[in-house]
């Protein structure tokens, strides 16, 4: 299974963006470029994502080292639940002996 | 009936402004005034006239300078490159217009007056800035060297007694440091990259090492401002030990790009004599201006 940026023939390797917002926060995927390698990278993310505040921490990484679920698979990963309520807490109802759940 | 149409307006300025603050966080981009982005700095205050000569030097050499990094855009080497060399751009014109607008308030000029409306032997800034592109190579050889005496110099015009020129120098440092980094890493790259990618870098740093001198040369203008503008030659250590460690991490020497024969630049920038490069970038700079004067978008 090919995984993004993983494409024969491009000049620069492609990397992803992930941008802390603030403290306490996640780091959020904000977009990919490519770079010559990680330090130009990291700074090429700087340039094109957090120009205008944006955030307190960037992150990159090369988009090879990432593996991906596969699109055409959306169905086996993401939608078995369907039909199992059961998995959901709301489920189930309160016990009536136990107010503070 | 009549206020309905006048309501509709308001509220859709009033949307708009919500949009713009929602976009841009608590910077209104119409309204940004030089005096806001400009920390400690007085919004009347006026040069005297040696200040304003002093602050029309620094002011042009960032207005070329960016004039002639703007030419990248769209024609660098990757997407990537076209932002990182047109970010440069934009925080050098940033500068330009803090400067130039207090140079102008000398004369009653404004920045785009001074950008604008003066001729070739009007400008003031040193050879290094006019000189053409030429390769990508060229390109970060000039920026090498006019970042790591940007740093030099704002760093020390941030301790100006001038109180305008003091926040400039502050507030520019932090842009010339990123500038200097961009520099500094491509420098490494093309010098340890390929043996074309040495080879053009070494081209490069011989077309414009001789220009250099001009940017520490101390003139009458220096004397007169003691304390208020830093002298260049003082600059000259600061310079030297930054400029030996890149080269030496670059595993490049002298001895590889200064060439006897070549020498040192005339260096008449800073008296309004130029090389053939200025007029034409002028020309292209100046000409919407001149043909539609006073338009505004």
């Amino acid at each position: 299974m090919s995984t993004p940026g993983d494409v024969a023939g491009e000049g620069w390797p492609l990397y992803e963006v992930f941008v802390r917002a603030n403290r306490g926060l996640s780091h959020v995927h904000v977009g990919s470029l490519h770079a010559p390698d990680d330090d130009m990278a990291l700074r090429n993310a700087r340039d094109l994502y957090t120009r205008r505040n944006e955030g307190v921490s960037v992150w990159v990484a090369r988009s090879t080292a990432i593996t991906t679920s596969d699109p055409d698979m959306k169905g086996a990963f993401f939608e078995s639940p369907a039909g199992k309520n059961y998995r959901h807490a709301k489920y189930y109802e309160k016990s009536a002996e136990v107010p503070h759940l | 009936m009549n206020a309905q149409p006048q309501r509709d307006a308001a509220a859709i300025a009033a949307e708009h402004q919500a949009d713009t603050e929602a976009v841009h966080g608590d910077v209104s981009v119409d309204e940004t005034t030089l005096s806001a982005e400009l920390a400690g700095a007085d919004a009347s205050a006026t040069a005297s006239a040696d200040v304003a000569e002093y602050a029309m030097r620094l002011g042009d050499d960032a207005l070329i300078l960016s004039q002639r990094l703007g030419w990248w855009i769209s024609r660098a080497p990757e997407l990537e490159e076209d932002m990182a060399l047109g970010n440069i751009a934009l925080d050098l014109l940033g500068h330009a217009r803090s400067l130039l607008h207090y140079a102008g308030s000398a004369s009653g000029r404004s920045e785009d007056d001074l950008a604008y409306w003066r001729d070739e032997p009007e400008f003031r800034c040193a050879w290094l800035f006019e000189q053409p592109n030429g390769d990508f190579a060229h390109t970060i050889a000039r920026g090498l060297i006019a970042s790591i005496w940007m740093q030099e110099l704002y760093t020390a015009l941030s301790q100006s007694t001038d109180a305008s020129l003091a926040a400039i120098g502050a507030k520019s440092v932090k842009e010339v440091a990123y500038h200097r980094d961009h520099a500094v890493q491509w420098t490494l790259r093309l010098a340890g990259g390929t043996d074309e990618s040495r080879r053009r870098l070494l081209v490069a740093l011989t077309d414009l090492w001789p220009y250099t001198d001009e940017l520490f040369r101390d003139d009458e203008l220096h004397e007169r401002l003691e304390g208020v503008a830093p002298r260049p030659s003082g600059l000259r250590a600061g310079f030297d030990e930054i400029w030996s460690a890149v080269l030496a991490e670059a595993e490049i020497t002298e001895a590889d790009f200064t060439n006897s024969k070549i020498g040192q630049s005339s260096g008449g920038g800073r008296h309004g004599n130029h090389s053939t490069h200025l007029g034409p970038l002028l020309a292209e700079m100046q000409v919407l201006a001149r043909a539609h004067p006073g338009a505004s978008w």
